[in-house]
């Protein structure tokens, strides 16, 4: 379906063309280069809600689509188009940069002008990944991405921030390499299209559907980031500026989870089948040791990056469950956790600004000296650890109740997170807020309007989704059912459990 | 039909006393307890309007609005209102409102005043909610909020260490009986498609012979749904293995106490099991495990109770003891009796926490009973009201805990299975526990010498007024609660079985008079055994406890540590995770192996090959080449 006017490219290019006009401002006229940048974000965001009251509901079909040949002797299109499952990400990327820009307002003092084009830039690209229907221009995308975040963590990062960014580059870097082996084969194999939906719509041979989901899962594991893959986040997040790891958290690595559902469920449905039970056992994992670990962290940004790896674990445990309620958690799940973790990313970064100081033990009694911030801190807590009428609770519910339906261990194992994690993060809130103030930080002063700001449309979409997540889930009830017919289509051919992982295991040593 | 406006008003006004006040309360200073005694009281009235209504035959059972729906799932906020609803909404209502009043005094001068009411009132709204809900979802949410505010409330002073602690534990304890809670509402979903009471409840004789593959394992489902519901009843009522939050809970402010920690929020495992009865009946095998756990959980708990020696504690730790008392009543598929324990233990257990209140503000915050006594002459009206509270909890009879814990017992020994006799035996031994520690209690802290420092002695004052009005009218509850449920036997009409047997079903079970007389005398011997033994040991002979600690050291440090168990559990479970996250994922698993891998390839390949060592120089352009000759590579290897 096409929309009167080219609404998608325009969310791709206003902030691409921003970052480029943003670096015609004079260098010393700071405060205008950030004023600058937010009504880019500001006007990046109006503009993106046509895709939110605009969107109809009733169909599984791509929505404003925009189609334009581009590379004609290879058959690349410039083709986008957003549904159920990429729309609210859409949304959720122009809101968050909004919100990384005004937490950087202050935070970075060094090549303002360059941070902020920076940003602006990587804002295009994210909602390019999201609205690509075309495999090529995917592809370009998702790299083009590495760059602006690359950049934003190597030269605005923490002091190990170029151990943090080569290992950030490399582990996505050979994951991408073999997802674009992937891409080739299929457009060898598939008709010479990058047309990701005409490809979907074919059929494979399972050895081909096989390869074919190994090479994606390495690219959107290490996204993701899946158990064991998932080292370059504690560090990537830890070295960060607030903001990087705000869009990190928020977006970057919904990527990895957007694209099992985009490409690896559609595309290879048989292997997906078969693969579930190693995939829920990889997201178990996940969920236990991201949890666990976090009781062993000293770092606040490192312990929100492993409640990553364990709440991601619960995104993949709904999505391999491959039933409707585990697939509708997982999205929602996806916009959960970009806006809890973003907001506790945001609350570090803003009293960091303050403290300069990440480690947990010299924190203490924070909720004497700041209280509003404290009240904040301690509903994201909350969204954080599943409290029900906040937004965590009902994608974490849904997730395992998939989960349980799929296989009871998975959603009995799974379980065990909502534990531990209301243990680190209840520790976490104690060290910091609670018991005598620690005097490293009694002279801080509470958060100021902009900061309240900043933190507020966080604050109400934890609230909206917890007590109202039906206006959410009503985006992606249609596609959803698409995808699982997609995935359904051959069931009946399919084999599951690991008795197939390991003939196909055989098969493909076997030759 | 549409949900009539009053029966919104009873959890929404509190609700939104406690927006407003968590906003703007800091303003009101010493005022800001006017929204949520004026939201309570609303709330109050028109639960009892409600009440009034259930008596002449409303009833309701309507959706709000759909919470959240996902294919065949659906769950609403939505109001059921029935004669068991209708006692907790006044059990709620009644004591959150004498409690309100209560703290305006109790809390005076603190420095989150504001704070304190407004977390009452969310306490308020999350109880509400709980008992008023008409499906699973909505008792999940409300059992989770009434367990934030119970951790707010305990962690109230959070500067205190221990006080940060006991809160965090408190809800850490909880989510492992919400685990298994949670686990129940999917095999409710999978077994029914719904999880709305009504649906559940009418198709649960269809299912029975079914059985549900968990884990692997085969199990009939309705012990399976049974158990699993159980485990939230568990945790939040405190029963063993789960009850090691309680004791710790006292860290809050004594109202606190009163309200959640006994009178209500740890009813609702108790509340859970009534609600559920159409499923615990057909299940044999569940309520036997009910009745055991709250024999064992009844009896482990009273002994405890007989050596502390914090004032809070000792009151905490019978709060556990009577809750088993209910799940005993529960068990024996007596819903009636239990809930009618829960309805008078209400009251006077409030009325002990109110009291012990009452004690330590006139003593400065001590809490320690061996620096109390004769506080009698000192602390007039509380003394009184203690004294009849005491007496309600032992059982005398007369008082309101005589006929709610002598209906279960009997209802015990009337029950045809094996676990309900040996009940029925720990429960009438217990019942002469609790009147020896209560007296103990009474004894310690009123009467004999005043132990304190003379500083104390100088500040000692009787409870202002507000503290005063809440004490009588609880000392009323904690004697004409049980009037409304007086058996037959002793001539009454047994007004509340006949009220609550419309919801929650008649006991089988008969008794002939003459047993029932006997049953009655056995426990009220039990009770006056213990109140004399108090008597002999702490005012009589105040030497014989010493002379007995001495004799049996072992047993009494035993009993004084709790039987370990706290220990037990950090050497078990909290200490090897917390070891787990840092040295083993951590320090080796994370830190060795992944990392060492990671870290390991490029530098082999860096070995390996000059050339390719230039991916460590973090040169984007190379990148892009290595990239493309690396695809390329792949593809040759793949074709």
């Amino acid at each position: 379906m096409e929309y009167g006017f080219p609404l998608l490219s325009s969310l791709i290019f206003l902030p691409v063309i921003g970052a480029i006009g943003l670096l015609f401002i004079p260098r010393k006229e700071e405060l205008e280069v950030k004023r600058f940048a937010l009504l880019i974000a500001i006007l990046e965001f109006f503009l993106s809600l046509p895709l939110w009251f605009g969107f109809d509901k009733t169909t599984s079909l791509m929505q404003f689509v925009e189609k334009k040949e581009w590379i004609s002797s290879w058959n690349v299109y410039y083709y986008l188009g957003v549904d159920g499952i990429s729309v609210l990400f859409v949304l959720l990327s122009t809101l968050i940069t909004i919100l990384c820009i005004l937490v950087s307002w202050t935070a970075i003092t060094e090549k303002i002008k360059e941070f902020f084009a920076a940003l602006l830039f990587l804002e295009g690209v994210m909602i390019g990944v999201f609205c690509a229907l075309d495999f090529f221009l995917f592809y370009i995308f998702w790299e083009a991405m590495l760059i602006p975040m690359y950049l934003i963590i190597g030269v605005w990062g923490g002091p190990g921030r170029l151990y943090a960014t080569i290992k950030f580059f490399l582990y996505t870097l050979i994951g991408s390499l073999l997802m674009l082996v992937g891409i080739i084969m299929l457009y060898l194999k598939g008709g010479h299209t990058f047309d990701i939906l005409k490809l979907a719509s074919n059929s494979y041979d399972f050895k081909f559907q096989m390869i074919l989901f190994w090479t994606f899962f390495a690219a959107f594991a290490v996204k993701v980031p899946m158990w064991p893959v998932h080292t370059w986040l504690p560090d990537a997040h830890t070295e960060a500026p607030a903001a990087g790891s705000v869009i990190l958290a928020g977006i970057l690595i919904k990527m990895g989870a957007y694209g099992f559902l985009r490409f690896s469920m559609p595309i290879c449905p048989q292997a997906t089948q078969a693969m579930t039970v190693p995939m829920l056992v990889l997201s178990v994992i996940a969920i236990i040791y991201g949890a666990v670990i976090c009781l062993g962290q000293d770092d606040m940004k490192r312990l929100i990056a492993y409640s990553s790896v364990s709440h991601m674990g619960f995104v993949t445990l709904g999505i391999f469950a491959l039933n409707y309620h585990g697939l509708e958690g997982a999205i929602l799940q996806m916009i959960n956790h970009g806006v809890v973790t973003g907001a506790l990313f945001l609350s570090v970064g803003i009293i960091y600004e303050q403290t300069h100081t990440r480690e947990i033990s010299d924190y203490g009694g924070l909720a004497t000296v700041t209280p509003i911030f404290a009240g904040f801190f301690l509903v994201f807590t909350l969204a954080s650890i599943g409290f029900p009428s906040l937004n965590g609770f009902v994608g974490e519910f849904l997730i395992l109740l998939g989960g349980f339906t799929a296989k009871t261990w998975a959603g009995f194992l799974g379980a065990t997170g909502i534990i531990i994690g209301a243990g680190y993060m209840l520790w976490l809130y104690q060290r910091v807020f609670f018991m005598k103030v620690n005097e490293k930080v009694a002279g801080v002063r509470d958060i100021n309007l902009r900061e309240i700001i900043t933190l507020l449309p966080m604050l109400i979409l934890i609230f909206w989704i917890g007590i109202f997540p039906n206006t959410f889930l009503s985006y992606m009830h249609v596609s959803v059912t698409h995808l699982l017919d997609q995935v359904n289509q051959n069931a009946s051919l399919a084999q599951t459990g690991p008795q197939a992982f390991l003939e196909t295991a055989i098969r493909l040593i076997g030759g | 039909m549409s949900i009539p406006v009053f029966i919104l008003l009873i959890p929404f006004l509190p609700l939104a006393s406690f927006v407003f006040t968590i906003l703007f309360g800091r303003r009101f200073g010493e005022k800001a307890h006017w929204p949520p005694i004026i939201a309570v009281f609303a709330s109050l009235f028109c639960a009892l309007i409600a009440f009034n209504k259930v008596l002449h035959g409303f009833h309701l059972n309507e959706d709000l609005y759909v919470w959240f729906s996902s294919g065949h799932f659906k769950a609403s906020v939505g109001f059921l209102l029935d004669e068991l609803t209708a006692v907790m909404l006044i059990v709620v209502t009644t004591v959150s409102a004498l409690v309100h009043v209560y703290s305006v005094g109790y809390m005076h001068g603190d420095t989150g005043y504001y704070r304190f009411f407004s977390y009452l009132s969310l306490f308020t709204f999350s109880m509400l909610m709980l008992v008023l809900g008409n499906n699973f979802l909505q008792l999940y949410f409300g059992w989770e909020a009434v367990g934030l505010s119970s951790y707010l409330l305990i962690g109230f002073w959070f500067e205190k260490k221990s006080a940060s602690d006991a809160g965090k534990k408190a809800f850490i304890v909880n989510r492992f009986g919400d685990f298994g809670f949670g686990l129940g509402i999917f095999v409710v979903f999978l077994t029914f498609g719904s999880v709305h009471y009504a649906d559940v409840f009418t198709q649960v004789n269809n299912v029975v012979g079914n059985s549900f593959n968990f884990l692997g394992f085969h199990i009939d489902v309705i012990t399976l749904l049974a158990v699993l519901l159980f485990c939230g009843a568990i945790g939040k009522s405190a029963q063993i293995p789960l009850h090691v939050w309680l004791p710790d809970a006292m860290e809050g402010p004594t109202p606190v106490s009163a309200l959640i920690h006994a009178a209500t929020m740890v009813t609702a495992g108790v509340f859970l099991v009534a609600r559920c009865h159409p499923i615990y009946n057909l299940s044999p095998f569940a309520l036997n495990l009910i009745t055991i756990i709250g024999a064992l959980t009844c009896l482990f708990a009273a002994t405890i109770a007989l050596v502390q020696v914090d004032i809070k504690k000792v009151i905490a730790y019978s709060t556990i003891s009577q809750l088993a008392y209910m799940f005993i009543g529960c068990g024996v598929k007596a819903y009636g009796a239990g809930i009618f324990h829960l309805f008078t233990h209400a009251y006077f257990k409030a009325l002990l926490f109110l009291g012990a209140g009452s004690v330590i503000h006139a003593m400065s915050d001590e809490q320690d009973i061996r620096k109390m006594g004769g506080l009698k002459s000192y602390l007039p009206i509380t003394y009184f009201t203690f004294l009849l509270a005491s007496l309600s909890i032992s059982g005398i009879p007369g008082f309101a805990g005589f006929f709610s814990k002598d209906e279960i017992l009997a209802m015990a020994f009337a029950s045809p299975v094996g676990a309900g006799k040996f009940a029925w035996f720990i429960g009438t031994v217990v019942a002469g526990m609790t009147a020896f520690y209560s007296f103990r209690l009474l004894f310690l802290t009123f009467h004999g010498e005043f132990r304190g420092t003379e500083e104390q002695r100088r500040k000692l004052h009787e409870a202002p007024f507000s503290m005063i009005i809440p004490l009588s009218l609880l000392a009323i509850g904690s004697v004409v609660a049980g009037w409304v449920g007086v058996p037959e036997v002793l001539g009454g009409e047994n007004g509340w079985a006949e009220f609550l047997g419309k919801c929650l079903g008649h006991p089988h079970a008969h008794l002939s008079h003459s047993v029932e007389w006997a049953l009655m005398v056995i426990s009220v011997a039990a009770g006056i055994t213990g109140i004399y033994l108090a008597y002999l040991m702490y005012l009589k002979r105040p030497e014989l406890p010493i002379s007995l600690c001495e004799k049996y050291p072992r047993v009494y440090e035993c009993l004084f540590n709790k039987y370990y168990v706290d220990e037990f559990y950090s050497w078990l479970i909290v200490q090897p995770t917390i070891k787990c996250g840092r040295y083993v994922l951590r320090g080796f698993t994370d830190g060795k192996i992944i990392e060492g891998i990671v870290n390991g390839i490029p530098r082999l390949i860096g070995r390996l090959s000059s050339g390719l060592s230039r991916f460590q120089t973090g040169r984007v352009q190379q990148y892009a080449g290595v990239m493309a000759l690396g695809a390329f590579i792949l593809l040759l290897f793949f074709m």
